[in-house]
């Protein structure tokens, strides 16, 4: 039977089920309660967003734990407690908050299994907003993945669908090393598909091919794949077949799916929400340069912001994002691109 | 010290004004007029404005994401704030800052900040820059309650020591840093009795009387610009409205809000004890308050008539060349 859930319950349905299985799973962050320490409600808030609202009903202030707003501090602690032996998931509200306290993932968290030779585990996850289109401005509306993605050592997760959130959660959790889950904040209540009742994982690693097709690759992640679903519906009325991939991960990363697809239709285009220097569709173009070059018929195209701060007013925001439109402008040129 | 009439008067005024806009403000955003997250300092105007008014436009300050009052007391054009949050063109940043972004650095205002902490570091620069450079300016750090527990914030209150810096830390403790009760969130008590541990001068003072808050920051300043370092000023307050706008605060004890508004009013304090002593007439309060509401809603006109931003501006004022 189809089970019809929001990209918001289903990512709350995940933490419910992770910590009744697994006692050694705590969460912690700012306000993902709320009102500690107030005389009003408790569980005010249930985070900013209210995603973890109901937590600490089910499992107590001593498993879903509110703290002050000391990111280095609480960071510190969840990546410490993750080598003593419990599977922390902590909340960095906006990904954009990672500037005061990154030393903890960037030289801690990812290094130890590594520079300790195998010695120690860091079985946590980072949870964390991304993403523009809340008229949030420069520092609540980035997408820096790629920042992480950068780092050996760290696992990049972005689901683009409701399914996936729940999945991707879920093996995140179970995974020992240091995860940092993307959650776009305009898709927990816009997104919404079916997600099976029972835990079950998506594995970190493998793309999803979400539409064939024979003219063109698109490969695209997070919220921009549902803007690439919308390109390729009118592309198709134009007689352009193109073929959808989410790595789902950026990290690891499903080079072999990619690849196939593009040595298959001999063209691609990226789409990311994320700057365009040494981000990821750049990433993703050099691969295809350096592995699957002689299949080219175009050359790899990026649809990606420009390389700007993100603007404040809605005009200028929505402006600075990419659209349908020039994905399928894009996809056009590259299709009749000749030598 | 008895302050002098236009001293009193400019006082009030500026309070009025920033009462003014934040009453708007919060109306304007429940219409759906101002887009984004919008943090109201209504009920704190003291601090600000007793801060503020010890600096020039060559004096710093540092702010917070709740920063419109601070930008006010020091001194900001109204209209180009409310054009701001209003993503309008002509707005101080263009339309690209918004209200947790407001700066004006020809006022001395390094900018609204919506990294809790933030700004506190960046005021120790212009702190750093006037004594390099031998001026007498001084630099005031706003911060918050939440914000006293950053590791970032305590760094700067030891390297200002150390430094022996022209800074003035004020935190203003408005008692929730979003929903979590400062007396929960901040450990050791006060904030103020942080100051000992880095070897500052730390006074704690009721952020609802401009008279105290105004005396406290006249010492804290004027140490500061005589070189003799930084002062810490926990100053203790409320806001009378929610973490941002949409809030719905029910983490807040029954009746908290009207119990603020009703006896914990800074202007209806500044009113009392000004005519009860006889200093101003009540007449020339209220008219402030005239004027005050006259120069927000000639702002909102403004705002709401004022063009979009151009869209070639996403490209402007970063470097880019490609």
């Amino acid at each position: 039977m189809t089970r019809i859930l929001t990209m918001r319950k289903a990512l709350s349905e995940a933490f419910f089920q992770v910590m009744e299985e697994d006692p050694s799973v705590i969460m912690m962050g700012e306000d993902i309660a709320g009102g500690q320490g107030a005389p009003g409600e408790q569980d005010a808030w249930g985070g900013d967003l209210g995603i973890t609202k109901g937590l600490i009903g089910r499992f107590g202030p001593s498993r879903v734990l509110d703290t002050p707003i000391s990111e280095t501090a609480y960071i510190g602690a969840a990546v410490g407690a993750a080598t003593a032996g419990l599977r922390p998931i902590a909340e960095l509200m906006f990904v954009d908050f990672m500037g005061v306290c990154f030393d903890q993932l960037l030289n801690q968290a990812a290094k130890f299994r590594y520079m300790f030779g195998g010695k120690t585990r860091t079985p946590l996850v980072i949870r964390t907003q991304i993403g523009a289109g809340f008229r949030a401005g420069a520092q609540h509306s980035q997408a820096l993945y790629p920042l992480f993605a950068h780092i050996p050592g760290l696992k990049c997760v972005i689901p683009s669908t409701a399914y996936d959130a729940k999945g991707l959660m879920i093996a995140s959790v179970r995974d020992d090393d240091p995860v940092v889950f993307f959650e776009h904040k305009v898709m927990y209540d816009r997104i919404s598909d079916h997600v099976p009742e029972r835990p079950y994982e998506v594995p970190l690693g493998e793309a999803n091919l979400v539409l064939e097709g024979e003219d063109v690759t698109i490969i695209a992640v997070g919220r921009m794949v549902h803007m690439a679903v919308e390109a390729a519906g009118n592309l198709a009325k134009q007689g352009i077949s193109c073929e959808v991939i989410d790595p789902r991960t950026i990290s690891p990363l499903d080079e072999d799916t990619i690849l196939d697809s593009v040595r298959s239709t001999g063209r691609c285009v990226v789409v990311d929400e994320a700057y365009p220097r040494c981000g990821f569709a750049a990433d993703i173009a050099a691969l295809i340069a350096e592995k699957a070059f002689g299949a080219l018929r175009a050359p790899v195209r990026k649809v990606t912001p420009p390389h700007t701060p993100i603007p404040f007013a809605p005009n200028l925001e929505d402006t600075w994002l990419p659209s349908p439109e020039r994905i399928i402008e894009t996809v056009s040129s590259v299709v009749g691109y000749r030598r | 010290m008895q302050l002098e009439r236009p001293t009193l008067l400019e006082a009030y005024r500026l309070m009025a004004v920033i009462r003014a806009f934040e009453e708007r403000v919060s109306a304007e955003f429940a219409k759906g007029k101002i887009p984004g997250f919008v943090h109201l300092y209504a009920g704190q105007e003291a601090c600000a404005v007793g801060v503020c008014m010890h600096l020039s436009d060559r004096d710093f300050i540092g702010s917070t994401h709740r920063g419109h009052g601070h930008c006010i007391a020091k001194g900001s054009d109204v209209t180009s704030m409310m054009l701001e949050l209003f993503g309008k063109q002509g707005g101080i940043c263009g339309g690209k800052g918004g209200s947790m972004h407001l700066a004006d650095f020809d006022k001395g205002i390094m900018g609204a900040n919506s990294i809790v902490g933030a700004a506190v570091p960046l005021a120790l620069g212009a702190a750093l820059a006037a004594k390099t450079k031998g001026t007498d300016h001084v630099a005031v750090a706003f911060c918050g309650d939440g914000g006293s527990n950053q590791g970032g914030v305590l760094e700067s209150l030891n390297l200002a020591s150390v430094w022996k810096l022209p800074v003035v830390f004020a935190f203003e403790d408005n008692g929730y840093a979003e929903t979590t009760a400062s007396a929960w969130a901040v450990a050791g008590g006060a904030i103020a009795n942080r100051a000992a541990a880095f070897g500052m001068p730390g006074e704690l003072v009721d952020g609802f009387d401009f008279f105290a808050v105004h005396e406290a920051a006249g010492r804290a300043v004027a140490r500061a610009r005589a070189g003799a370092g930084p002062t810490l000023l926990h100053l203790r307050t409320g806001r009378f409205f929610g973490h941002h706008e949409g809030d719905s605060q029910t983490y807040r004890g029954p009746g908290e809000v009207a119990e603020l508004r009703r006896n914990h009013d800074c202007l209806k304090l500044f009113h009392t004890r000004v005519t009860e002593a006889g200093l101003l007439e009540g007449s020339a309060l209220d008219e402030l308050v005239h004027q005050a509401g006259e120069l927000v809603e000639n702002a909102v006109r403004l705002a709401e008539a004022a063009p979009l931003p151009p869209h070639h501006t996403v490209h402007e004022n970063v470097y880019v060349s490609y």
